[in-house]
């Protein structure tokens, strides 16, 4: 049945880790992140989850030992940020490739130049190209949600994956929601005990990380693709598995209003419930606006975009990370390559809202909406709000 | 001319001599592997799975070893083997002794000890990954860590590492006609090792090998972090003929430039006897073609530091005492 | 040298590159490498074994008689063996002989 409580979004989303029973936590701490660490100790030190938690000196020794622990047949989850997430940037790209269902936690913060400890998505954006299955929360029960789901969707043997659950930091980590935590028994008989397609055990002898030669290289890197780019099949089953036992619905894009939309906002992440409250004034104005709130980005939803878009005509995409001297914010440049082919395509345009931890409030979602409809964009892609 | 009639009788009496046809036969680590003719590395992990035994799993740094000997879709392997990256192996060592602990403690797997080791280079330990050595082995998991230490990054080309020993010509610390090669002298990892409280540290080389095996096996028994320092020679990145592999790592410990000791809780022991007069460190540094720019004086320098360091061990020897014999006087 | 099929397709090729076959690096016969290869006189020997200890390929096993022998297939030819060999019962010699 669950139970409904107020917690602290990053204590609940180590709270849905403790129900899917992992084996083994291995995490450094950085702001916002923090919480999670902290709370996993707890878990762990209080025997309430039967696991090693290795208080590892680094990032990159976080993700590695991680992989390590994955290796064996152990169930492994794992947490950071921003810096922490560049750091162990070298390690994403092998965690995918040696097909480790590892979860990762990311409260996601802005990457320094110059420092800064507040929201926004730098820090996940450099990761599109490693390989991993990535989730978008909007608020702290999608956080729960999607940590458990996740567990479920990497270890499927179809897949066979790590998978980041994002969630923003301060902006979702540190403030208390009211959230509909499962039973034990419920998450229980969701996700099945961990069966490693391969472990590192003398009974079995493998080898995992060997040399790939130019000649097997590229058969490699296509196996993986297909891997991520099949495994959307995995995740909408998983969700309907999910809507089915617990009653709530998860789509790749999940749309809002947008049944005769003209004009549209795109958002990822927690900003997307303001964006909502902003659609519901402007509706009320008149304006025939909706949004599309993206929850799986990678693999990234082609065919959930394609279905949304329909009838728009203008799509305001809300970016928060700049891919400098590039074509644009990456979710933007990723739609507007998604739509190239399609023939009724909507005019897509771009704004680069909520940099550092800035909010963004309803008023501006407005402001977004109305200048994008009268094509008063002076840019390819805007620093929304930008003083000078 | 072979090193052994120089003193056959001691070496014809001696059990050691006999000692290698006690060794397991069993091959862990098989030929087909691509090291290069006469690798002391290569030599030194096949004596150190076959101390090791099947109960093991292996995790090993980006570096000569793992390249040769993982070739997909081949492996020279016939224990468990992990890979990862350059900076990592003593984490992810650490991760699959955390994976294995759990596991076995909740049933998962049979209930049965399985020893990580994690091996790396003197690049992959000392330089690149000392961070990732330095907190496993505070941690205190159950786990071995082996370097192979042949002074340099080989498997990049050699270039200078932390353990590239005063004045050896490598890439980036050639001997050219301003700077004479290396210019400072070899990092200490296994004082580090016993720095971080680790319960069993040692020193070893691949030309003594049932002294490695032996100490391979006492470090398997520990239970938490230990680490031995393994010598080995590299015919390429020397620049020394490949049949001379064993014979340096013995001059190397005759001029006691690199002397053979444990250090168990504590307390340091020889446990292969340097010769009372050692011998001069021109023995072992002639014949080396990275060491063939090197002039008398700077010969002298090499040997002066050296008879220091060897002094500053030597007082370890006598001085030091386990944390067990110093809790004696206390129970009183 | 074993036979080498084809190289592997994209939907042949283990997940992760993992290899599962261990000591499969044996189908790759070094042996091929070498100038030089070692030969031994059993009259010599005194069946000590370091011969066998000190082979960084592990070609060397202890015969049937108790003498020791290479397998071609993979000696190097580096010479550790004979440089070893307290009797000097091994004699490195060239390949064409």
């Amino acid at each position: 049945m669950g139970k409904r409580v107020g917690m602290e979004v990053a204590i609940a989303s180590a709270e849905a880790a403790a129900l899917c029973k992992f084996d083994v936590a291995s995490v450094y701490p950085i702001t916002p992140q923090s919480h999670v660490a902290e709370h996993l100790s707890d878990i762990v030190a209080d025997g309430r989850v039967d696991a090693s938690f290795i208080t590892v000196e680094s990032e990159h020794s976080a993700l590695s030992s991680a992989m390590g622990a994955s290796a064996t047949g152990a169930r492994v989850v794992t947490a950071t940020s921003s810096q922490g997430l560049l750091f162990m940037g070298e390690v994403m790209p092998i965690t995918s490739a040696m097909r480790l269902p590892i979860v990762m936690i990311i409260a996601n913060r802005a990457v320094s130049g110059p420092i800064n400890i507040w929201n926004d998505h730098s820090d996940i954006m450099p990761m599109r190209d490693t390989g991993w299955i990535s989730f978008f929360a909007d608020n702290g029960q999608e956080v729960v949600d999607m940590v458990i789901q996740a567990f479920k969707v990497g270890e499927d043997r179809r897949v066979m994956l790590p998978v980041n659950v994002n969630m923003d930091g301060f902006q979702l980590t540190h403030v208390v929601e009211p959230i509909i935590m499962p039973d034990q028994e419920e998450v229980d008989r969701f996700l099945p005990p961990y069966k490693p397609y391969a472990a590192l055990h003398p009974d079995n002898c493998v080898s995992m990380g060997t040399l790939g030669m130019p000649e097997f290289y590229t058969e490699a890197q296509k196996s993986k693709d297909v891997a991520l780019v099949n495994s959307i099949k995995v995740v909408c089953e998983v969700w309907k598995e999910w809507e089915q036992q617990f009653g709530r619905k998860y789509e790749p894009i999940q749309t809002y209003r947008t049944e005769d939309a003209e004009i549209a906002l795109v958002t990822m992440g927690s900003m997307g419930e303001t964006a909502e409250i902003a659609v519901d004034e402007l509706r009320r104005e008149g304006v025939k606006v909706g949004l599309l709130k993206i929850k799986l980005w990678r693999p990234f939803p082609f065919d959930d975009l394609k279905k949304a878009i329909k009838g728009i005509k203008v799509l305001a995409v809300t970016d928060r990370a700049c891919s400098f001297g590039g074509p644009g914010g990456p979710v933007f440049s990723e739609i507007r390559s998604a739509l190239y082919d399609v023939p009724k395509k909507p005019k897509v345009v771009n704004y680069l809202i909520g940099l550092g931890g800035r909010d963004v409030s309803v008023e501006n979602f407005m402001d977004m909406v109305r200048r994008a409809a009268k094509g008063k964009l002076k840019e390819p892609y805007e620093f929304y709000g930008v003083r000078g | 001319m072979n090193t052994a009639m120089k003193n056959p009788k001691s070496f014809i009496e001696s059990f050691e001599l006999y000692a290698p046809k006690l060794a397991t036969k069993e091959e862990f680590f098989v030929g087909g592997h691509r090291a290069c003719q006469g690798c002391g590395e290569a030599l030194a992990i096949r004596l150190m799975c076959k101390a090791l035994g099947k109960d093991t799993v292996i995790t090993n740094a980006t570096g000569c070893m793992e390249v040769i000997s993982s070739v997909y879709p081949t492996t020279a392997w016939r224990l468990p083997w992990i890979h990862v990256a350059f900076p990592n192996s003593a984490a992810v060592g650490s991760g699959v002794e955390a994976g294995l602990t759990a596991l076995r403690r909740k049933g998962k797997i049979a209930d049965r000890r399985i020893k990580s080791v994690a091996i790396g280079g003197d690049g992959g330990t000392m330089d690149i990954g000392f961070q990732a050595l330095s907190g496993a082995m505070e941690r205190g998991h159950d786990m071995l860590y082996v370097c192979f230490d042949n002074e340099a990054y080989m498997n990049t080309g050699i270039q200078r590492s932390s353990g590239t020993p005063f004045l050896a010509s490598t890439t980036t610390a050639p001997a050219g006609k301003v700077v004479p090669g290396n210019q400072v002298w070899k990092k200490n990892l296994a004082e580090i090792m016993v720095a971080h409280n680790v319960p069993y540290v040692a020193t070893a080389c691949q030309s003594y090998p049932i002294d490695f095996m032996n100490k391979v096996k006492k470090a398997h028994k520990v239970k938490g972090p230990s680490y031995i320092h393994c010598f080995v020679t590299c015919p390429t990145g020397w620049r020394t003929p490949s049949d001379t592999c064993i014979k340096l790592g013995r001059l190397a410990l005759e001029t006691g430039i690199f002397p053979l000791y444990e250090v168990e809780d504590g307390k340091y022991r020889m446990t292969v006897e340097v010769p009372e007069k050692r011998r001069p460190v021109q023995d072992y540094l002639k014949g080396q073609g990275r060491f063939r720019h090197l002039t008398p004086e700077q010969i002298q320098v090499i040997q002066e530091r050296v008879d220091i360091e060897w002094e500053t061990l030597m007082i370890k020897m006598r001085c030091s005492r386990s944390k067990e014999e110093l809790r004696a006087p206390r129970a009183k | 040298m074993i036979e080498k099929k084809g190289p592997e397709t994209w939907q042949e090729i283990n997940p992760g590159c993992m290899v599962f076959r261990k000591g499969s690096a044996s189908e790759y016969h070094t042996g091929s490498w070498r100038a030089k290869r070692p030969l031994w006189e059993n009259e010599k020997c005194i069946k000590c074994g370091v011969c066998y200890i000190y082979c960084p390929e592990g070609c060397i096993t202890e015969q049937q008689d108790g003498f020791f022998d290479a397998n071609l297939d993979y000696c190097k030819g580096c010479g550790i063996c004979a440089h070893e060999c307290w009797p000097g019962a091994i004699k490195m010699v060239n390949e064409e002989e």
